[in-house]
């Protein structure tokens, strides 16, 4: 589903911030990525949904050549790439519930059907009662599930999370864990940038260090659930 | 599943409570527009009237023919035959010269000073109203008849003619410069607003784009409220324009009574309002999407 081919990431000033990757992420499967802040995991993220360009080597999407493909091409890539955002990346000038419909109205839904996905999507992440809120008036924890619901609406095969635990204390952490947790179950595959490494019992981890692959764990995914 | 016309219209939907959302704002951005195309497009409707103006009257300036003293009455029927044919002709009126003289006397109460007098004066003259109406073909006409037989003079007042015309003519000019000129603040306008509008909105295009949008979904919008925002203000333009004319139109009624015409003035036609709504529409559109190419490509998402 997603594979890396020896990539590296140099930003303009010279700060390397992925060297040689490579890595394959099968269909279906979960995985966290782990590392120090400033390892390149967001970076990694990143360069799957083309938001960055790798210097040399190749990132593969669906057997899609994600760094060759024309600009024009990038939002059907994306539509199929549900991101989590560590800054929840909410729009504050509308309620929680256009909030999750915009994915739709991107992809041009008829409008009586997304009604019905965009309460399925909140009751999914458990914020249903409050689709006529400001996304403001969320808590930490329910705004990062209101970005987890925005994610998912579209139904993507592929959802990457950057640091989606990064803000919140154990419990909201366990209880997005488990949402993400019931995706996998579902067939979706599941790229998980964190540094909390207490949720990742068992899991398969992929360890960067200054850029770099340090370790990999492999765990056989049907192992990696608790 | 996929439903263009929908979306279309959902986009239509968010424009304009966009566009109220900040009434004031926006209204003052279409009243400025309208304001900027009542100028020309006012200044051309009155250059249509007076356009019409000249032709009525052109159509009714007359060539006055004075024949010889010593022509006679064959000389005179075979002249209006002659001048019945000739195509560039509409009208002649033949008056004798005793008919001239009694118009005289009633006319101008000279009666004493025609009673005194030992014999008419005055010429057999035939007045001509011609066909054409610019006052280069007048001229031609009038040196073509000055060279017929017994014809002593053939007079005709052309100056005036030329004058308006070239008042016209050069107000012609002057509304075309001031149509480009103010076109292009149209453009400038819309241009800046779609600007504004685009940097408040930065996240929400980030965003889009993130999630998928594709960069007509992003445009979409902001074309909609140009286009938008250049209809209504071509329609403050024609609601200036109605009512200056309205106003205006008993003035000119009464100043065109005094000088002996029926001239009045006419509103803008339904052709002219059309183009000029379009036209407004268009600008407000071009200045959208040049504003829309240059600005959005700056956000991408990082």
């Amino acid at each position: 589903m997603i594979s890396f081919n020896q990539v590296s990431k140099r930003y303009p000033g010279g700060f390397e911030a992925l060297k040689n990757v490579s890595f394959e992420l099968a269909k279906g499967e979960m995985a966290f990525l782990t590392g120090h802040s400033g390892a390149g995991k967001s970076t990694l993220l990143k360069l799957i949904a083309a938001i960055e360009r790798p210097n040399s080597g190749s990132v593969l999407v669906n057997n899609q050549n994600v760094s060759a493909l024309k600009s024009a091409a990038l939002p059907y890539l994306r539509r199929n790439i549900g991101m989590i955002f560590q800054d929840h990346k909410l729009l504050f000038d509308r309620s929680v519930f256009d909030n999750v419909q915009l994915p739709l109205e991107i992809c041009g839904f008829d409008h009586r059907e997304t009604g019905k996905r965009v309460r399925a999507a909140l009751d999914k992440v458990g914020l249903l009662g409050r689709e006529k809120a400001n996304p403001i008036a969320l808590s930490g924890g329910e705004q990062q599930r209101l970005c987890i619901a925005r994610a998912i609406v579209n139904r993507p095969s592929i959802l990457l999370a950057d640091e989606p635990t990064g803000n919140l204390d154990a419990e909201y952490a366990q209880e997005i864990m488990k949402i993400f947790n019931s995706f996998h179950q579902v067939g979706a595959t599941l790229l998980i940038s964190t540094h909390d490494s207490g949720v990742l019992k068992n899991a398969r981890t992929i360890n960067l260090k200054h850029g770099e692959i340090q370790a990999e764990s492999h765990i056989p995914a049907n192992e990696a659930l608790p | 599943m996929m439903s263009t016309f929908s979306q279309h219209a959902r986009v239509v939907k968010s424009t304009l409570r966009r566009l109220f959302s900040a009434p004031l704002s926006g209204l003052l951005s279409i009243v400025v527009i309208g304001i900027a195309l009542s100028l020309p497009a006012g200044l051309y409707a009155l250059l249509q009237n007076a356009q019409g103006l000249l032709a009525q009257a052109s159509s009714s300036s007359e060539i006055s023919l004075f024949l010889t003293m010593d022509a006679s009455s064959d000389d005179i029927a075979s002249l209006k035959k002659q001048l019945a044919q000739n195509p560039a002709i509409g009208k002649t009126k033949f008056i004798s010269r005793t008919d001239a003289l009694k118009d005289l006397a009633q006319s101008n109460g000279l009666n004493d000073v025609i009673a005194g007098l030992e014999s008419n004066p005055l010429p057999d003259a035939f007045v001509i109203s011609p066909k054409a109406t610019r006052a280069q073909e007048l001229d031609n006409l009038r040196s073509e008849l000055q060279k017929l037989p017994h014809v002593d003079l053939a007079q005709l007042d052309t100056a005036w003619v030329y004058k308006l015309e070239a008042i016209l003519e050069f107000t012609r000019i002057l509304v075309l410069i001031l149509a480009i000129l103010l076109s292009l603040a149209l453009i400038a306008i819309t241009f800046n607003t779609i600007r504004l509008q685009i940097m408040t909105q930065k996240d929400e295009i980030q965003v889009a784009k993130l999630i998928g949008a594709t960069n007509s979904f992003v445009r979409r919008p902001f074309l909609y409220f140009g286009a938008m925002q250049g209809i209504l203000g071509g329609i403050t333009a024609w609601i200036i324009i109605a009512s200056g004319m309205h106003l205006l139109k008993k003035p000119v009624t009464t100043l065109s009574h005094l000088y002996g015409s029926d001239f009045s003035l006419h509103p803008l036609s339904l052709g002219d309002s059309l183009t000029l709504m379009l036209f407004s529409l268009y600008l407000g559109l071009m200045g959208a999407w040049l504003s829309v190419s240059r600005h959005l490509s700056e956000i991408e998402p990082r």
